[in-house]
């Protein structure tokens, strides 16, 4: 299954509007995405209460794992948004 | 026909139209799991939370900005596909649908509680969706402002800040509540509109939708189906009133001339061009909290200053008293460790946040930042203290003050101890200003957010009216001077009180400016200290209201 390593770039972490733009774009993509903590279970990348959860801080590094049709397409956008620095 | 009820009347004018309730939160049936048949039971579950996001986004449809993003967020929830499958597990464990719906909602909220700081402040978001999640499934009305398309009185047992948040003043003509008191929430908010308002009223419980009422805000007194002739009498009284109030202009001054300077609270930036435009002295009481709560990080000196700068531009040439930040305990910050504390009233708050590393330097950065703003605009910048309780606290914010370049710098006078050693209080700072709201509740050992202890937390209260007579004598002697800028000082008659116990200014909220002008111009300084000494003699708050209103 193809991953991706990212570093979240926007401060207050994948909170509030950083998050709930990540879940929407999870959304619509065609593959089946996660993204998990170092060490933790991922969850549902689609899920803005379980990303809200994971507690991931700005500084953080993530793994969105992908499954199914545009796995790569979709985990390049993931890790683009990810790394988008939405503070502003 | 319902017959008339009354309660306290809180914000004065009086109005007339239907009333609509806040729908309360419904209460769930007892669990009657499991379902006989999960999947359908899933399905209407879904259902309903589509119902919630529906109505989530016609919200953020109307809304702008911030608020639409934050409703646009909160729309997602319902429609979480992680909520849904938690939904499907507890149907699955045997609970009944809406059971189900409550315990999918507590595992979330548990976790957000779990991550702490700013995720647990969003617990109480999931609540709310709970709570409509429930009254869908029920089949009754979301809980929240009712919205009947027309203007209409707000009937409600009680109201929390969440409630009022998105009050209308255009279509909401009057408040009404079965609880609360004269320091309530819906009180202080109510007299910030310039809406009349009744509290304390059990009666209007038996109020239903639609229903017309005549509401009089001063006398507390609530007519259901009133005659016509009543209304138009009632109505053009008020017109009447409220022309008289218009008519009122300049500083505030007793019948004899006596000089009361009359100020304006002020909270946020959203109040500041309605605060600017009322004809007063100034701002006696900024309120800074609104750029530091809610947030992940502390707020810049650079946009302090421009948000310090937009106030003191608005007050161009009047004067504005900065109060520093009242954080702590029971307004937690997200980027400041506040420990654990029982007893948020009485812990790590105010001034006493500076005793901690982060708070030293949070004071530091927003002193700075009041003096950059001070010099770039022409209002007459004074800063005070909140919660100083001892005369060494009083002058280490003085001096420090000073060393900021902010010459003019007074302590809050809200805690007991600060009051009964006001003359050395004084002594290490140029002013002082009575927050009654805090002075009461801790006087009389009362907890402000404790709507059953109303009357203990009654600003007429003798005890907090001998306080306030030791603080402004102290001023008196020491020739510095001493305000008050808490509720009490919005009461026209209680105002009086004030001035005749020797207080020097009266800050309040905007609405309440003109009321107050028009009763102090209308007693002599020896009335004002004749109502004050029969306010003292009284046993009772509620004595002492009325033997000043015989007066």
């Amino acid at each position: 299954m193809p991953e991706r390593r990212v570093v979240i770039a926007s401060n207050v972490g994948l909170h509030a509007r950083p998050a709930k733009l990540f879940a929407k774009l999870a959304a619509d993509q065609p593959a089946k995405v996660t993204i998990a903590k170092e060490g933790q279970e991922p969850v549902d990348a689609r899920s803005l209460l379980m990303i809200l959860t994971l507690d991931a801080k700005g500084g953080d590094e993530v793994v969105l794992s992908a499954e199914g049709e545009g796995a790569e397409a979709s985990l390049d956008a993931l890790a683009t948004e990810l790394q988008t620095d939405r503070d502003v | 026909m319902t017959a008339e009820m009354t309660g306290i009347g809180v914000s004065p004018g009086a109005a007339y139209a239907p009333v609509a309730r806040l729908a309360p939160v419904p209460a769930p049936p007892a669990d009657t799991g499991p379902e006989p048949d999960p999947a359908a039971a899933l399905a209407r579950a879904k259902a309903a939370l589509e119902t919630v996001a529906a109505d989530l986004d016609d919200r953020a449809e109307a809304a702008s900005g911030t608020t639409a993003d934050i409703l646009d967020a909160q729309s997602m929830m319902p429609r979480d596909p992680a909520l849904a499958d938690q939904i499907e597990n507890s149907l699955a464990n045997g609970r009944s649908t809406p059971h189900a719906v409550i315990e999918a909602y507590g595992f979330f909220r548990s976790a957000l509680e779990a991550a702490g700081g700013y995720l647990a402040e969003r617990a109480a978001d999931l609540d709310d969706l709970r709570d409509r999640t429930i009254a869908v499934l029920l089949g009754r009305p979301m809980p929240g402002l009712p919205d009947p398309g027309h203007p209409f009185v707000l009937v409600a047992k009680d109201l929390a800040p969440a409630d009022t948040a998105a009050l209308d003043p255009a279509t909401v003509v009057a408040i009404v509540t079965e609880q609360g008191g004269p320091t309530s929430h819906t009180a202080i908010l109510a007299k910030s509109m310039g809406l009349p308002a009744v509290v304390a009223c059990p009666a209007a419980a038996a109020l239903e939708d639609g229903t017309e009422v005549l509401v009089d805000g001063g006398t507390g007194l609530i007519v259901p189906d009133p005659e016509p002739g009543r209304v138009r009498r009632v109505l053009d009284a008020e017109a009447k009133r409220t022309a008289a109030l218009a008519a009122s202009r300049g500083p505030g001054r007793t019948a004899d001339g006596h000089a009361v300077q009359l100020l304006v609270n002020l909270g946020s930036p959203a109040d500041l061009a309605a605060a600017a435009a009322v004809d007063s002295e100034g701002v006696g009481l900024f309120r800074t909290e609104f750029l530091f709560l809610d947030r992940e990080t502390a707020p810049t000196v650079d946009e302090q200053v421009e948000a310090y700068g937009q106030v003191f531009a608005a007050f161009s040439g009047r004067k504005v008293v900065v109060r520093t930040l009242d954080a702590g305990a029971d307004k937690p910050l997200a980027f400041v460790d506040h420990g654990d504390e029982p007893n948020p009233a009485l812990g790590v708050r105010g001034i006493r946040l500076a005793g901690t590393d982060a708070g030293s330097s949070l004071l530091d950065d927003q002193l700075t930042a009041i003096a950059v703003a001070a010099a770039k605009h022409a209002a007459e910048v004074w800063v005070m203290a909140p919660m100083v309780a001892t005369p060494g606290e009083a002058a280490a914010f003085a001096d420090r003050c000073r060393a900021h370049g902010l010459p003019t710098a007074g302590t809050m006078i809200e805690v007991p101890a600060a009051a009964l050693r006001a003359s050395r209080v004084l002594e290490g700072c140029d002013f002082a200003s009575l927050g009654t709201n805090d002075l009461g509740q801790y006087t009389l050992a009362a907890d402000r957010m404790n709507g059953s202890l109303a009357e203990l937390l009654d600003p007429w209260q003798p005890a907090l009216l001998d306080l306030v007579s030791l603080a402004a004598e102290a001023g008196r002697e020491a020739e510095k001077p001493v305000g008050v800028c808490g509720e009490a000082a919005s009461d026209p008659m209680l105002a009086c009180v004030l001035v005749g116990l020797g207080v020097t200014s009266l800050s309040m909220a905007p609405g309440a400016v003109a009321a107050v002008r028009a009763e102090l111009s209308a007693r002599t300084l020896a009335d004002c200290a004749g109502m004050a000494a029969r306010a003292l003699h009284a046993d009772e708050a509620a004595e002492a209201r009325r033997a000043v209103a015989a007066y």
